[in-house]
């Protein structure tokens, strides 16, 4: 429980984008029309490919000794890559057949 | 000044293109700019990783990152663009899988340098758990939107099953936090345990209830991403995470609300038991035989009549007769028929799906019609088509409160003068219920493959 208040306390400023993202999140979906979720939900899919900058945190962060650690490093940013890439792209791809019909 | 080009100035930027990007996703005028932006501000945050990091790293861990990326991107970016439009929703599954496998890997390789830390064995241990469900659990969803898993299995109790496991993999992770362990063996328990729940969480779903699973899982990986935010005190990836996690619940609850499920229902119930036990009297109900008519019947009313509604559904996209639908159209259109398609918010295999479909053969924009504008036009509609829909024109939402699909939105094709469906066979939809549409003394079923059946229209319309 300490831990836990210490940690809030060290790092308040990360509670509080938490807490507000949290509801930028619901604000930024609220009526959004049905014809959308798919690309929208695509989009957001890309975004959390931001889980690459993590990957490349690892290896960057990795003993270069250590060859377990940089060949999962290696295949945790070939993963990210594609969900960004692939994620990005997919969505473009969605919505520019929406545009045509315009 | 130097702050402009630090790291925090960068992922800030990031942050806000990641706002700035949904919120633009959310308007058909501004959604293609949004993603776009998004995107620009997913390249920025990586390169600035990348070329600012502080600290000595080797060469070779850069070529390795190099390559990686590279690597990545070509693949990501052959796949993304090679896929025909019909399989789009299984795509986004697995890119998703892919990010949650990457949130899982970083934890797997972070684990032992945390230990004694126990709030930060707590997020790697929590990103491991929701990285390897939110693989797993994409990966089945991808299969059974492609065909290759096309029943749910259903294992006996599968629910108290599915809760008890899911109990045991939090137990277990809470002992692993508590106790300090470092232990490795334990840590791939846990990986393949998460793994293993992934698996057992999305194959009981049905297919028709995969883009709500999908867009769950989605925000999975945003929560795995923020995780990831937290352990590394890094601001970018808490902030995407957190934003595609709480919006991408809200989608989830957008799309379940436009089906009329629950999310209750779609993980624990399934439609298959809930309506075996309360249709069983709404079987009965319906009374009446089932009208056959042949292609040649259906082209003289074609050519003959002034407004026709298509209804597309599933059945179409799965059949891919869209490019047929579209021939059929200007062909009826240029013989003076007025067509109009008639979109069903939840079409396809996923919503909004249809409008990519069908635009992507390029159907002329004024003629999708959305639900509340073309209701009131069913009644002075002289056919509807309706190819590969059920659900979506089963008057029983209006007017049967013991169905499981009663109170959901959906278009009143039993207002025209004349109905024609195209179906396979006389198998129920996925709501797995009768629709008593197919019994109206209007009705007559045209049955058979839906591209067949409509090239079979085209060329006797053709003739004529």
């Amino acid at each position: 429980m300490n831990e836990l208040i210490d940690f809030i306390s060290t790092n308040l400023d990360m509670v509080y984008v938490v807490i507000l993202m949290i509801f930028v999140g619901i604000e930024v979906i609220g009526n959004v029309p049905a014809v959308l979720h798919t690309p929208l939900m695509s989009g957001a899919n890309a975004i959390h490919g931001v889980v690459i900058i993590g990957a490349i945190l690892v290896m960057l962060g990795a003993d270069p000794e250590n060859k377990l650690a940089l060949s999962l490093g290696f295949v945790a940013v070939i993963l990210g890559t594609l969900n960004v890439v692939g994620g990005f792209v997919v969505t473009d791809r969605m919505l520019e057949m929406f545009k045509k019909k315009k | 000044m130097n702050y402009l080009f630090s790291l925090e100035f960068l992922y800030l930027i990031a942050s806000i293109t990641y706002i700035l990007g949904l919120k633009m996703l959310g308007h058909p005028e501004t959604a293609r700019r949004g993603n776009l932006i998004a995107a620009a501000g997913m390249t920025l945050a990586i390169f600035g990783t990348i070329f600012l990091f502080q600290g000595e790293v080797p060469t070779l861990v850069y070529t390795l990152i190099g390559i990686a990326i590279i690597l990545g991107s070509i693949i990501g970016w052959m796949i993304a663009k090679k896929v025909p439009m019909t399989k789009m929703p299984e795509l986004v599954s697995l890119f998703n899988g892919m990010g949650g496998a990457s949130a899982a890997l970083i934890g797997l390789i972070e684990f032992e340098h945390y230990t004694g830390q126990t709030l930060s064995v707590f997020t790697i241990i929590g990103g491991v758990i929701i990285g390897s469900i939110s693989f797993s659990g994409s990966m089945i969803a991808w299969g059974k939107l492609n065909g290759s898993i096309n029943k749910p299995i259903r294992l006996p109790y599968y629910n108290i099953l599915n809760n008890l496991f899911l109990l045991a993999i939090i137990l277990f992770a809470g002992y692993m936090i508590w106790s300090n362990t470092n232990s490795q063996l334990y840590l791939y328990i846990l990986f393949f345990g998460a793994l293993a729940y992934g698996i057992l969480f999305v194959i009981p779903i049905g297919g028709a209830d995969m883009p709500v699973v999908i867009s769950l899982l989605n925000s999975f990986t945003g929560l795995a991403a923020a995780l990831g935010g937290f352990l590394y005190d890094n601001m970018v990836m808490l902030t995407g995470g957190i934003l595609v996690g709480s919006a991408g619940t809200i989608l989830t609850f957008a799309m379940c609300k436009a089906m009329n499920r629950s999310l209750f229902n779609v993980i624990f119930g399934g439609f298959g038991e809930t309506d075996l036990s309360e249709s069983k009297g709404t079987d009965s109900k319906i009374t009446g035989s089932i009208k056959k008519t042949t292609a040649s019947d259906v082209a003289i009313l074609m050519n003959y009549c002034q407004r026709l509604i298509i209804i597309p559904g599933y059945g179409l996209a799965v059949a891919q007769a869209q490019h047929a639908i579209h021939e059929l159209e200007q062909l009826l259109d240029s013989k003076g028929v007025e067509v109009k398609y008639a979109i069903h918010p939840v079409a396809g295999r996923m919503p909004g799906h249809m409008n990519v479909l069908l635009a992507e053969t390029n159907v002329a924009y004024e003629k999708l019609a959305e639900m509340e504008d073309v209701n009131p036009e069913f009644q002075n509609t002289d056919v509807v088509f309706v190819v590969g829909a059920n659900d979506v024109v089963n008057p029983a939402a209006h007017n049967d409160p013991s169905s499981p699909i009663y109170g959901m939105p959906i278009l009143d094709a039993e207002k025209a003068k004349q109905i024609i469906i195209n179906k396979r066979s006389m198998k129920p939809g996925y709501a797995g219920i009768e629709n008593e549409l197919f019994y109206n003394q209007k009705t007559s079923m045209l049955f058979g493959d839906a591209k067949e059946v409509i090239q079979d229209l085209i060329s006797e319309i053709k003739g004529m």
